[in-house]
């Protein structure tokens, strides 16, 4: 039966599987047309990513510097509340002397003063001693380790070898949510050492306040370049873009020019009367300084999405409205505004995602209550040099913006975004 | 692994455009009115007498990173770094930095004091080769803080009689001491008090009774403009910065010489250099760090010259001819109260009170 309705290509095939074949084809040609961009993406910027982020969870330092002493350690109780035997002694002796040997034992230092501070120079200058350590005429390590530095007696200073003596671990993460794993199990930092939590949250809910102000003044403008003639548009279209190519360090600059407590909005408003001169408003170093600067750094990239959405509404259809009766709000309302929403859409994906990454201007213009998580992966990163922790952070917020993305795309539907 | 390699050489790449030709050299440092001073005392009389073309590059605020991040990737690019002593530390820690003999690889005194000798102290490890003395200071405005000028330090903690804002560098080092000075706790013991959690609780008290009059700056111009603007009354930076607002700008700023705290910088040399670059490396930093050179970089700005035998060579200033021996910070009449950075103790406690300070900032 079946086989009378199936339809047959020319070379007796089925049509059905000629035409999948073709498709097939196609398909296999646009991969290899974008084969060489894919390349470049996954090995100049995928894969370095990748690289960064598994630094958040890497700790091989520990076990290749100290490969003996992790093995007797393990057997060690923690809890005793006593130093490890000479066992271990004499094991990181002769692991610490090799390691001074190739100048690795400061860098073991550095990773575990992150965990518990006061190791990096214990490391340091025991690691000096070491040197002249002779290790087959020692008879005590126990004493001799004593002797060099009371602190080796100290059982958290082994605990913290012991806690991070695996390949992995989980300490940047835990780290990077304000979180620490002592001998009674996670737990969390002190009161006085917590921020991160409270950097993303503020991350977020500033980028979403910057966002809506961009939305605010963006649509307008992006209303006025749709709707004017071509001519006065286009100088429109130039006044926008001009910030846009002018460098952020500039801008940004300039921003602290105009909003200082002596600068020239300020002298203008006492000039004008308005405030007294020993009641200047606080516009920089704080929030207010930094949803403005990065408000204006960003609007650009809500207006071009917008406008270019609005370009393809049809003039026609804001008329057909008002003739049948709709005065003007309703006719945008009903008519204009529903059309444009793709593009409010699109601008604040942009818009939200960029201002969660930015980092040089809320360090000039934020002060200390306007600064963002980045501020403090880029410390991480550049600074600290804990690369770690750095990742770890930066892992967060990427998860953090992908579940944004997934709840936008659930809510709003990311089919509903247009760029033009 | 070589797939590592290779990402992280095309990250190290792009990070350093400038990779050093076989007659080039490439030194790094801060950039501004501090490098245009090593190119007129150490880059141009090198160049001219040995026609190696010096390519300066102004990273030095990254260097640590971007120096462990061109190891990774197996490429290093820079010749010559010129670094703060704490940095030079984390250098060495991670073997970054090459090892120096001080008394082989640079140049003895005049009367032939040996270079170890002639540097002392200020050689705080095996990899860095001391340059300046600097000073994190204070300024002050003239016309805005009344008809006393401040004298100690203790007056950036004084609201009562110097009411205004201040700007302070946004980092616990140096501020956490000056803070714990002026709550009464002895110079010697400031380190030891700071070691305790009690002691931190204590400085950030201190701290939090002007923290509504601060104005955090990161980086060393921020202080010099606030003061220019009017925008603080007081604030610290680098004492050669406020040199050029006072004596190059003719700002009407004074100098807050009280408490300072000694700095050091100075060049290191990377790790993993081919053989006939370390070579050229080192007989620059021989050049560059003898008695006469480091002289002469006083001439064009005000930090003192790490070597005790480069002291009494410091001339005039090469374009406004003053003097420029009492606008060193190691000058005697200056340095009555000073600090010096603990680099051991910061290198413990760095991770650990910047977070607390971060968090306190935040709050």
């Amino acid at each position: 039966m079946s086989n009378t309705n199936t339809v047959l290509a020319s070379d007796g095939t089925s049509l059905k599987k000629s035409l999948a074949k073709s498709l097939r084809r196609q398909k296999i040609r646009a991969l290899l047309l974008i084969a060489p961009l894919l390349f470049f993406v996954l090995l100049t910027f995928i894969a370095p990513i990748g690289d960064m982020l598994f630094r958040s969870v890497e700790n091989n330092i520990v076990s290749d510097t100290l490969p003996r002493t992790v093995k007797v350690l393990s057997k060690w109780d923690s809890m005793s509340g006593q130093a490890p035997d000479e066992e271990v002694f004499e094991a990181f002796a002769r692991d610490l002397k090799i390691a001074v040997k190739s100048k690795l034992h400061t860098k073991l230092g550095s990773r575990l003063n992150y965990e518990k501070t006061g190791i990096s120079s214990l490391v340091r200058q025991t690691g000096r001693k070491v040197k002249k350590l002779d290790l087959d005429a020692t008879p005590s390590f126990k004493d001799a380790f004593e002797k060099m530095n009371k602190k080796w007696m100290d059982p958290s200073v082994w605990q913290t070898i012991q806690q991070f003596s695996s390949k992995y671990t989980d300490g940047y993460f835990l780290a990077a949510a304000d979180l620490t794993r002592t001998s009674e199990g996670i737990q969390k930092v002190d009161e006085d050492k917590k921020i991160y939590f409270k950097l993303f949250v503020r991350t977020l809910y500033m980028s979403l306040g910057i966002t809506f102000m961009c939305i605010l003044l963006g649509y307008p403008i992006a209303f006025l370049l749709a709707t004017l003639p071509m001519r006065s548009s286009n100088v429109l279209m130039i006044l926008v873009l001009l910030p846009f190519w002018t460098s952020l360090l500039v801008r940004t600059s300039a921003w602290k020019v105009l909003l200082q407590n002596q600068g020239v909005i300020n002298d203008f408003l006492v000039w004008l009367g308005v405030i007294a001169d020993g009641n200047r408003l606080e516009l920089i170093n704080n929030v207010t300084g930094t949803v403005i600067a990065m408000t204006h750094i960003l609007l650009p990239f809500m207006i071009l999405p917008l406008f270019s959405v609005m370009k393809t509404i049809p003039p026609t259809y804001m008329r057909a409205a008002k003739s049948m009766g709709a005065n003007d709000f309703m006719a945008f309302r009903r008519v204009y505004f529903p059309q444009s929403i793709p593009g409010i859409g699109a601008g604040s994906i942009l818009v939200f995602i960029l201002a969660i990454g930015y980092y040089i201007t809320p360090e000039i213009v934020g002060g200390t209550k306007g600064v963002f998580i980045s501020n403090r992966i880029a410390y991480h990163i550049s600074s600290s040099l804990n690369w770690g922790l750095g990742a770890a952070l930066g892992a967060i917020l990427l998860v953090v913006v992908l579940a944004l993305y997934w709840l936008y795309d659930k809510f709003v539907g990311i089919d509903n975004v247009k760029l033009g | 692994m070589k797939i590592k390699t290779i990402m992280l050489g095309g990250a190290a790449f792009a990070m350093s455009a400038t990779a050093a030709l076989a007659e080039d050299m490439t030194i790094v440092s801060w950039g501004g009115a501090y490098t245009a001073s090593q190119q007129a005392a150490y880059h141009d009389p090198y160049s001219a007498m040995t026609g190696v073309n010096i390519i300066n590059d102004a990273s030095s605020g990254e260097a640590v990173a971007k120096l462990r991040a061109m190891s990774e990737a197996g490429n290093v690019t820079w010749d010559v770094v010129d670094v703060v002593a704490a940095d030079a530390l984390r250098l060495c820690d991670e073997g970054l930095a090459m090892e120096i003999d001080a008394d082989t690889q640079l140049a003895d005194a005049p009367d032939g004091t040996k270079a170890s000798v002639d540097f002392g102290d200020l050689m705080v490890n095996e990899c860095f080769i001391p340059q300046i003395v600097y000073s994190t200071t204070f300024g002050y405005r003239k016309d805005l803080v009344g008809s006393t000028a401040p004298t100690s330090v203790c007056s950036v903690f004084d609201t009562a009689a110097y009411p205004g804002k201040r700007s302070l560098e946004k980092r616990p080092i140096n501020n956490m001491e000056w803070a714990l000075m002026c709550d009464g706790v002895a110079k010697s013991d400031v380190y030891d008090v700071l070691a305790t959690d009690e002691g931190q609780a204590r400085a950030f008290a201190k701290l939090d009774t002007i923290k509504g009059d601060v104005i955090w700056w990161s980086a060393g111009a921020d202080t010099p403009q606030l003061l220019a603007d009017g925008e603080v009354i007081m604030g610290s930076t680098y004492n050669g910065r406020l040199f050029a607002l006072i004596e190059e700008q003719g700002q009407n700023v004074g100098m807050l010489w009280d408490g300072q705290v000694f700095d050091l910088d100075g060049w290191i040399i990377p790790a993993g250099l081919s053989d006939e670059r370390k070579a050229r490396a080192l007989d620059y930093v021989y050049f560059a760090t003898d008695t006469q050179r480091l002289a002469d970089q006083a001439k064009y700005i005000s930090y003192g010259p790490a070597r005790k035998s480069s002291a009494p060579l410091v001339s005039k200033h090469a374009t406004l001819g003053i003097d420029m021996a009492p606008h060193m910070p190691t000058d005697p009449n200056n340095a009555k109260n000073t600090l010096l950075y603990n680099y051991s103790f910061w290198a413990d406690y760095r991770d650990d009170i910047d977070a607390k300070f971060q968090a306190w900032l935040a709050k």
